[in-house]
């Protein structure tokens, strides 16, 4: 009877390969992708490993966002392949990739009325079925997930109602009560002040760190980026330009050539990590 | 809000909200007290208010003798003016209310927009212009060829229905039907289709124009078990299919990107849900005429008595059936004169819609 299962095993961290290096969770295989005639991504490589933290950064309409569509199969490559745990993941049915990928879409729109436990509940829904509509995992799942962000108290409101650091907790929890190892998110600070920034990073880094999600994020903020990720991905138009620690990759060289930014690299004095400081923009 | 806090003790709390659960076996769900029992005072309302409708006529019958003849005790006369008169057409007054707000509370919460509905996607439209050709330039002038034609009308109506259906749906696909681009295409062809109307009327001598001019607003005059047979059998199968669309219409409404992530197939269960509404729609024109309103206004009325974030399906349903009944008994009874069904849903709808939407804003704000 699942009813019996706890929750820490619903929720548990992932298992890791014993091997050493850690496996490839998904991974983009020279995938093409373009809207209509107009390419944005051409043959492209990523590998998001199990138990990374990956930030993906670039200037407007480097494609990053359309990458992250493609990697979560919002977006169907032209050519190549988006691979889910060694599958193909246009072949895997939906539903499965539902239960192990997670994807939050750039500001997301909850419908008028909504409560939040309503919203995250939804993150049921590929664990679901028509008879079993919410079993006692789901009541728990949803419980613990609105607990782990702080919004068991808000569970009766409207999403509507919210302010903006709030309704993105309500998001985040719906991702978390999903259940998935791995999560994507798009630009999720959007919007937000610099503390809500903040809070929602230091959520998502809880995520990686406490439950051992595969964490990729389409962010703007570079130091904030530099700050929270493990490795950094930039693009610039379309073409994965340099990827690695933030230490490797934010270089003043870097910033000139896909930002077009004359800025110093200086060291994070709270985190440690590259900071930017701009001078200008080139060209 | 409350920052991040205390992150390493909490205790695991066991229950989300105020929501009550039954969990049956294998079976669970969640009960919503409000949403349960609207569905069941609306269904006895229009029992009752049925009853009232069928004993009101030139020859009135009691309440108590119509309950008595409705479960085959009445004397021969009431059964006869009971049976094959009058309930005939209070069953397609029912039936096609039931078609129409099921089919708007459907298309409401999958375009997320609450101006959607058959009356506003054209469907009522290319139903509309098939009936008038029908009427205008299928033989005979008189009014009897409305009468005669009455099965013809109803394929006719159908055929118009259907095939708009699928010319919005074509038009509006897009790798998947975003609710917005569904109304814009949808409002653009109901343009054309009351063009044709309107082109119709005015090459068609006077009884016609009348007779078309009765149809197109929606009426439940002189129906019989031959309207009611068809449509009975039609919502037969599209409304269990309906319902059972209720859990994948709460994961569409967020749009289709939060869908596909939820592990819908977005473009299937849209073709579904448009494919369903549209059926019960042309179901519905095809037996009375566009009954304006109904579609539109029941969802929107639903929702905000039982609450939630969307038209409860069965609640429509039903409130759909009562608003198409009551108004009809409106319409025979207290008015001087008898209007179409169609003048008066509107009449009542839209104040009533109007008044919900006002109260609405000052209690939120």
């Amino acid at each position: 009877m699942e009813g019996t299962r706890p929750v820490t095993a619903v929720l548990a961290q992932p298992e890791r390969d014993t091997e050493g290096t850690p496996r490839v969770r998904l991974a983009a295989e020279q995938v093409r992708l373009a809207y209509g005639e107009n390419v944005v991504v051409d043959s492209l490589d990523l590998d998001l490993v199990d138990g990374s933290f990956t930030a993906i950064v670039g200037p407007n309409g480097c494609g990053k966002s359309t990458l992250l569509r493609a990697l979560g199969r919002l977006l169907r490559p032209t050519s190549g392949q988006v691979v889910l745990d060694g599958r193909p993941i246009a072949t895997t049915p939906t539903r499965d990739v539902a239960r192990v990928l997670g994807l939050l879409p750039q500001t997301p729109i909850a419908p008028e009325g909504l409560t939040v436990a309503d919203l995250v509940a939804r993150g049921r829904h590929p664990h679901q079925s028509w008879l079993r509509q919410w079993s006692r995992d789901d009541e728990a799942v949803v419980a613990e997930a609105l607990s782990w962000t702080d919004m068991l108290d808000l569970a009766d409101r409207p999403v509507d109602a919210l302010s903006g650091g709030q309704r993105q907790r309500a998001w985040i929890s719906m991702a978390l009560a999903q259940g998935t190892d791995l999560l994507l998110l798009d630009e999720p600070t959007t919007y937000l002040d610099l503390s809500h920034q903040i809070d929602v990073l230091e959520l998502v880094a809880r995520l990686h760190a406490e439950r051992g999600r595969t964490v990729a994020v389409v962010l703007h903020d570079l130091n904030l980026a530099a700050r929270y990720a493990q490795r950094l991905v930039a693009m610039k138009d379309g073409v994965l330009v340099a990827s690695g620690t933030p230490a490797e990759v934010l270089t003043e060289q870097l910033l000139d050539e896909v930002f077009d930014l004359e800025a110093r690299v200086i060291t994070d004095p709270v985190s440690g990590t590259p900071m930017v400081v701009p001078v200008r923009r080139l060209r | 809000m409350t920052a991040g806090g205390s992150i390493t003790t909490r205790s695991t709390p066991q229950h989300v909200d105020k929501r009550r659960t039954v969990r049956i076996g294998p079976l669970s769900g969640v009960v919503r007290t409000r949403q349960l029992l609207l569905p069941v005072v609306a269904l006895v309302a229009l029992v009752l208010i049925s009853a009232v409708s069928i004993g009101r006529g030139d020859y009135p019958i009691g309440l108590l003798d119509v309950l008595r003849t409705l479960v085959g005790a009445g004397d021969q006369t009431q059964q006869f003016v009971i049976t094959e008169l009058r309930a005939p057409r209070i069953v397609v007054g029912a039936l096609v209310g039931l078609a129409l707000g099921l089919s708007g509370a459907l298309i409401q919460t999958f375009a997320r927009n609450p101006l959607a509905s058959p009356d506003t996607l054209g469907i009522n439209a290319g139903a509309s212009a098939a009936a008038v050709a029908v009427i205008v330039l299928g033989g005979g002038s008189s009014a009897a060829a409305g009468l005669l034609g009455g099965l013809g009308l109803q394929v006719a109506a159908l055929i118009g229905a259907l095939l708009t259906a699928f010319l919005i749906f074509a038009l509006a696909w897009n790798e998947g039907v975003d609710g917005y681009r569904l109304v814009l295409v949808g409002i653009g062809l109901g343009a054309v289709g009351y063009a044709v109307v309107d082109w119709l009327l005015t090459r068609s001598d006077i009884t016609d124009a009348a007779a078309a001019t009765v149809w197109l607003t929606g009426s439940l005059n002189a129906r019989t078990w031959d309207q009611a047979w068809p449509l009975a059998l039609a919502l037969l199968v599209l409304v269990p299919v309906a319902l059972g669309l209720s859990r994948v219409l709460g994961v569409l409404q967020f749009g289709a990107d939060t869908a596909r992530a939820l592990g819908i197939r977005v473009g299937r269960a849209q073709a579904t849900v448009v494919l369903v509404a549209v059926c019960l729609a042309a179901a519905a024109v095809a037996a009375a005429g566009p009954v304006q309103f109904v579609a539109l206004v029941v969802p929107q009325v639903a929702v905000r008595l039982a609450g939630g974030s969307r038209p409860p399906l069965l609640a429509s349903a039903l409130l759909g059936a009562l608003l198409v009944v009551g108004a009809d008994l409106l319409a025979r009874t207290v008015l001087p004169v008898v209007l179409p069904v169609g003048i008066v849903t509107a009449v009542i709808g839209a104040p009533y819609l109007l008044w919900l939407l006002v109260r609405g804003r000052r209690s939120t704000t």
